[in-house]
């Protein structure tokens, strides 16, 4: 008696369940990447994402830079290791913790805050956790003060450099416009011209229709690359070569297969009444077709405009074959891979931005297209 | 405002014939209704008037022109399906306006159009609304609406009533009927399966079964002088009783000795070529009445159900040996004025008026030769 109307079964609670588990587990990566976009590449070589709010220790070099003043049988030097001009820029928010400091580079953090190191020649050092440091010297020291190197608490700081820097990089506006130039039109054709077949072998009487059909679905099982070379060969001997023309031709046929068994199998569920209804009306196919079946396929034509606008704009194969490799046909995948991965390839701040802006522009064009996905279209047409 | 000419006309899909030998002249202004039981081919047949199927025999005239090769659009015909078919996406006017637009009306003819089959449709209120914001009843009106709009020559009516529910269905039959009578000289066919959108619309009723014509005729004809044993089952309810007998006189009337007994007469003549044959004698449960006392009766039995239903009564008697085993529904009813719900268990004899007793032979009724009246005076009609 536990189903009754009223209880939810436990089915739906593990539906539930699972539809939480996997939208967290899909969601967990995006929101790292996207905080990381924010962050600093010093910190976020020090903590995960999941720190990002808080502060980091992080080790900083430095020189006193104080006045140097005589003092019974030696000098000394005061002031505070936050203040000095080499760290100056990083602590504008506030004074920090120093927890230890060191003279030596290979090791920062020897002596622990508020000790007075000997650090030889007759000097000493003492750098208290508030920042304030003396130095003292038996001799006179040089014009330089004495390198300290210190570790401290460092507030959690978040810019746009990562962006700025992604953005401004050499040729990624030209990229970007590029990626739009291919993947627009590699949308739009394969949509145009398998809207019109879809018609023909939903609707349309020829001999050969079920020959057809079956040919697109067993295309739909060829793997691309297997058409890479020859395709590329083909465009040579047409004089097409490596070219926007190129790739739009490549992935409209890469395309071609799933928008027309897609389209197809929209369009064969549409009630039949309705075209005939049409035809005696007086519709010619094409009147049909654009009148009747076109507006009542929007969500056939949104899923699959949806599909392979994703997939030309993700793609970096098909674009690495049939694009010219010069820097002015570099498409942002192509640039990410090439230019920011093989220079830059440990700075995850600027590969996180480059994969937040590179997904930008998909999340803009599903959330358009995806008013277009509704149920209930056909709804008062038939019973 | 034409006359449809059917000659030969057949359909069959490779080696299976659905329809064939089919023989029909519709006049301008009828209302035709095709009936017949499921499967029989009454759709089929309306779609290949309209042009959505192929005709592959015979020959089809609209208004004196072959147009077994024109298409739809171009026979002049307008069609209402049984689903609506409105355009999902357009609102009613759109809907309306639709194959006026694609035949390149003016605008002030469309909308003229469209005001006049509102009016008469009274759809005015929603000429703006999409089909999915109708109710069944609405949406079946703008079916129809979209195409008195067309004006076309020939009204093809798919089953246009079998998706709404009763009530609805009773009041959008009288609006058909009364734009019938608003368009006296349209030409219409309608589809049904029916009896009573039959009887009530039709100007003439086209019987179908296994693949033809079984008989055409005005709603009464149908009912009093059916044809064969089909159409005489097939139009009426509860449907005709069939007894067997044997024919024991012949002339301008018929005598026939029931199988179980009793004695028939008809008014159906028979020649003397009929005697002795075997017939089965056909009487309307609601033309049965109690027999008189030491009077001839046609049917004995005992009652074993009787349903009241206030005004009439009927009676199901008992299947003896006297029932027809060929058919699965067989039991003899009555249906006798009044209530008689005390006759259950008792034995009950029945008689009939000769005027109102069919004889078939080989299943064809004996007023018929050769597909005509052979006494037209015989049975008078009421």
């Amino acid at each position: 008696m536990d189903n009754i109307a009223g209880h939810k079964s436990g089915l739906s609670w593990v539906t539930n369940i699972s539809v939480v588990v996997l939208v967290v587990l899909w969601l967990i990566p995006t929101v790292g990447l996207f905080v990381s976009s924010f962050r600093e590449r010093d910190q976020i070589s020090v903590s995960g994402w999941w720190q990002a709010p808080f502060s980091v220790e992080l080790t900083y070099r430095t020189r006193g830079d104080g006045e140097v003043r005589p003092v019974d049988g030696g000098y000394v030097m005061e002031g505070n290791i936050f203040d000095t001009g080499e760290v100056r820029s990083s602590f504008e928010g506030g004074a920090s913790t120093v927890s230890a400091f060191g003279d030596r580079g290979v090791a920062p953090a020897e002596y622990p805050a508020g000790t007075v190191a000997e650090i030889g020649d007759g000097e000493t050092l003492q750098v208290n956790a508030d920042g304030t440091y003396i130095y003292t010297s038996v001799e006179e020291p040089g014009n330089r003060g004495p390198r300290v190197y210190f570790e401290a608490e460092t507030p959690p700081q978040f810019t746009l450099d990562n962006y700025r820097n992604v953005l401004t990089a050499d040729g990624m506006d030209r990229a970007f416009i590029n990626t739009l130039t291919v993947t627009i039109p590699a949308t739009v054709i394969p949509i145009l011209i398998a809207a019109f077949a879809a018609y023909a072998l939903a609707w349309m009487d020829f001999p050969g229709r079920g020959l057809l059909i079956a040919l697109v679905v067993g295309l739909l099982v060829v793997p691309l690359q297997l058409a890479l070379v020859p395709m590329l060969n083909l465009h040579q001997r047409l004089g097409i070569g490596q070219s926007f023309l190129g790739i739009w031709l490549a992935h409209t046929g890469f395309g071609l297969p799933l928008a027309v068994y897609l389209l197809r199998n929209y369009m064969v569920g549409l009630p039949r009444d309705i075209i005939e209804s049409a035809k005696v009306d007086g519709a010619t196919d094409f009147q049909l077709f654009v009148k009747i079946i076109l507006p009542l396929s929007f969500p056939a034509l949104a899923a699959f405009a949806i599909f392979q606008f994703l997939w030309t704009w993700n793609d970096l194969l098909v674009a690495k074959v049939f694009l010219p490799s010069d820097d002015a046909s570099k498409v942002m995948t192509v640039k990410i891979a090439d230019d920011l991965l093989g220079s830059r390839g440990g700075d995850w701040g600027i590969l996180a931005t480059a994969a937040f802006v590179s997904i930008a522009v998909p999340l803009v064009v599903f959330f358009t297209m995806q008013r277009f996905l509704v149920r209930g279209l056909l709804a008062g047409s038939v019973k | 405002m034409a006359d449809l000419k059917l000659t030969e006309v057949a359909k069959s899909y490779g080696s299976v014939d659905v329809l064939k030998h089919i023989n029909l002249d519709i006049a301008r202004g009828e209302l035709i209704v095709f009936v017949g039981p499921s499967g029989c081919g009454k759709s089929t047949l309306l779609r290949m008037i309209a042009g959505l199927e192929k005709i592959t025999g015979g020959e089809l005239q609209i208004d004196g022109r072959v147009v077994n090769n024109v298409p739809p659009a171009q026979r002049g015909i307008a069609m209402v399906f049984q689903s609506y078919a409105l355009y999902p996406h357009m609102t009613v006017r759109d809907n309306m306006a639709f194959a006026l637009k694609i035949a390149k009306k003016s605008k002030d003819e469309i909308e003229a159009a469209i005001s006049k089959a509102a009016r008469i449709l009274q759809l005015e209120p929603y000429l703006d609304r999409l089909p999915k914001a109708l109710s069944g009843g609405q949406r079946q009106r703008v079916a129809i609406g979209r195409s008195i709009v067309r004006d076309p020559k020939v009204y093809l009516f798919d089953e246009p009533l079998s998706n709404l529910d009763a009530a609805l269905r009773v009041a959008t039959r009288i609006e058909i009927a009364q734009l019938k009578e608003a368009m006296p000289d349209s030409t219409m066919i309608y589809v049904t399966h029916d009896q009573v959108e039959a009887m009530t619309l039709a100007s003439r009723i086209v019987v179908l079964a296994g693949g033809g014509i079984s008989q055409v005729g005005t709603p009464l004809d149908l009912y009093e002088r059916p044809e064969n044993e089909f159409v005489a089952q097939f139009i009426g309810s509860p449907a005709m009783n069939l007894l067997p007998g044997r024919i024991t006189g012949t002339g301008r009337q018929t005598a026939i000795a029931m199988s179980n007994g009793g004695t028939a007469l008809s008014d159906y003549p028979s020649t003397d070529a009929d005697m002795g044959a075997e017939v089965k004698v056909g009487v309307r449960p609601e033309d049965f009445r109690a027999a008189d006392e030491g009077g001839a009766h046609i049917f004995a039995g005992r009652v074993d159900i009787t349903e009241a239903l206030g005004e009439v009564t009927l009676l199901y008697f008992e299947t003896g040996e006297s029932t027809d085993t060929e058919k699965g529904d067989a039991a003899v009813i009555a249906k006798l004025g009044g209530t008689h719900s005390n006759l259950r268990g008792h034995e009950v004899r029945l008689t009939a008026e000769p005027g109102k007793v069919h004889v078939f032979r080989d299943g064809k009724s004996l007023l018929y030769r050769d597909g005509k009246l052979t006494a037209p005076e015989a049975i008078p009609a009421e």
